[in-house]
């Protein structure tokens, strides 16, 4: 794929990992916690209305990761739980598995969540997160009229977006 | 560093009734392991709320940079889960060992109040028994 700026983080997507549309949906939050964009491909259950469906996520993301960061065995100087933490600093979690879905996570380090909600079979897809990262800078942050913090309108994202997590979950 | 790094155990209600430290970066401190314990309760509650599809039964596995949680609820509601190495392999099958632990030598104990700590020597011993033969086999590989 050709950028404008032939900027090359990640020049190509990392391999599919499974074939077949299994993906449900994608929330992306920036370090304020708005949600920037909601992403729904296949999702026959809904519990709460959205807005109360996206704090919920935000909230569950926020203190999985203190919990994360308090649990560290690796080092002994964890601070306190609950202490809101910077992005990059103490262990933070990149997956997580139920018996019907798998939520993989990113955070980049000026504090954009990216979460895809996935078939529970499917694999690690640290570096998939990572090229939709790549995505959201190319269409969405080189767009000169985007206001940072509000909802991302951009067709072209979106038809990339999909096509891209049509071809690997 | 061993397999294992700990093992927790919470009642229905998200109260920490059994922490055993397999020597990790520093024990933690009483308070911190009931708020950790009861923290992993309500996340667990809210993984299955924000499921796409029904019948969700929460977090099974939990992958962070550093270790890897896994985690097994029983019918009853009593949760099990351990702190272990990043792509440790069959810590499934060892809580449902724990499990079948916790059944004989606690809820099969007359003196243990259920939903109370677990203070009982019998399981102390044999799931130490246990630890210490998964830590061989892993060891053996």
């Amino acid at each position: 794929m050709q950028f404008f700026g032939g900027s090359e983080i990640s020049p190509s997507p990392p391999a599919p990992t499974v074939s077949g549309n299994n993906a449900h949906m994608m929330y992306v939050f920036n370090r304020n916690g708005v949600c920037l964009l909601y992403r729904e491909w296949n999702r026959p259950l809904h519990t709460l209305n959205a807005q109360q469906d996206h704090k919920l996520m935000f909230g569950l993301l926020f203190s999985l990761k203190s919990l994360t960061a308090k649990m560290d065995p690796t080092s002994a100087e964890r601070g306190n739980l609950g202490v809101p933490q910077l992005p990059g600093q103490g262990c933070s979690f990149h997956s997580f598995r139920t018996n019907t879905y798998k939520l993989s996570f990113m955070e980049s380090p000026s504090g954009i969540k990216i979460i895809l909600i996935t078939h529970p079979k499917t694999g690690d897809l640290r570096e998939s997160l990572k090229y939709i990262y790549n995505l959201y800078v190319e269409y969405v942050m080189k767009n000169p009229l985007y206001t940072p913090g509000t909802p991302i309108r951009s067709d072209l994202f979106n038809t990339t977006l999909d096509q891209y997590v049509r071809s690997i979950a | 560093m061993a397999a294992i790094c700990s093992l927790y155990i919470i009642n229905k209600s998200g109260g920490l009734i059994y922490y055993k430290d397999y020597g990790s970066g520093g024990r933690m401190d009483t308070n911190d392991s009931l708020r950790v314990a009861s923290l992993w309760h309500s996340m667990h509650a809210i993984s299955q709320q924000l499921s796409p599809t029904t019948g969700c039964y929460g977090i099974e596995l939990l992958e962070a940079d550093t270790f890897d949680l896994h985690c097994f609820q029983s019918l009853t509601g009593t949760k099990f889960f351990v702190v272990c190495e990043p792509g440790t392999q069959q810590m499934e099958s060892l809580l449902k060992v724990i499990y079948e632990l916790y059944t004989d030598y606690v809820l099969k104990n007359p003196f243990y109040e259920m939903e109370m700590p677990i203070r009982c020597e019998l399981f102390d011993i044999n799931l130490s028994q246990v630890v210490q033969k998964d830590r061989v086999v892993l060891l053996g590989r």
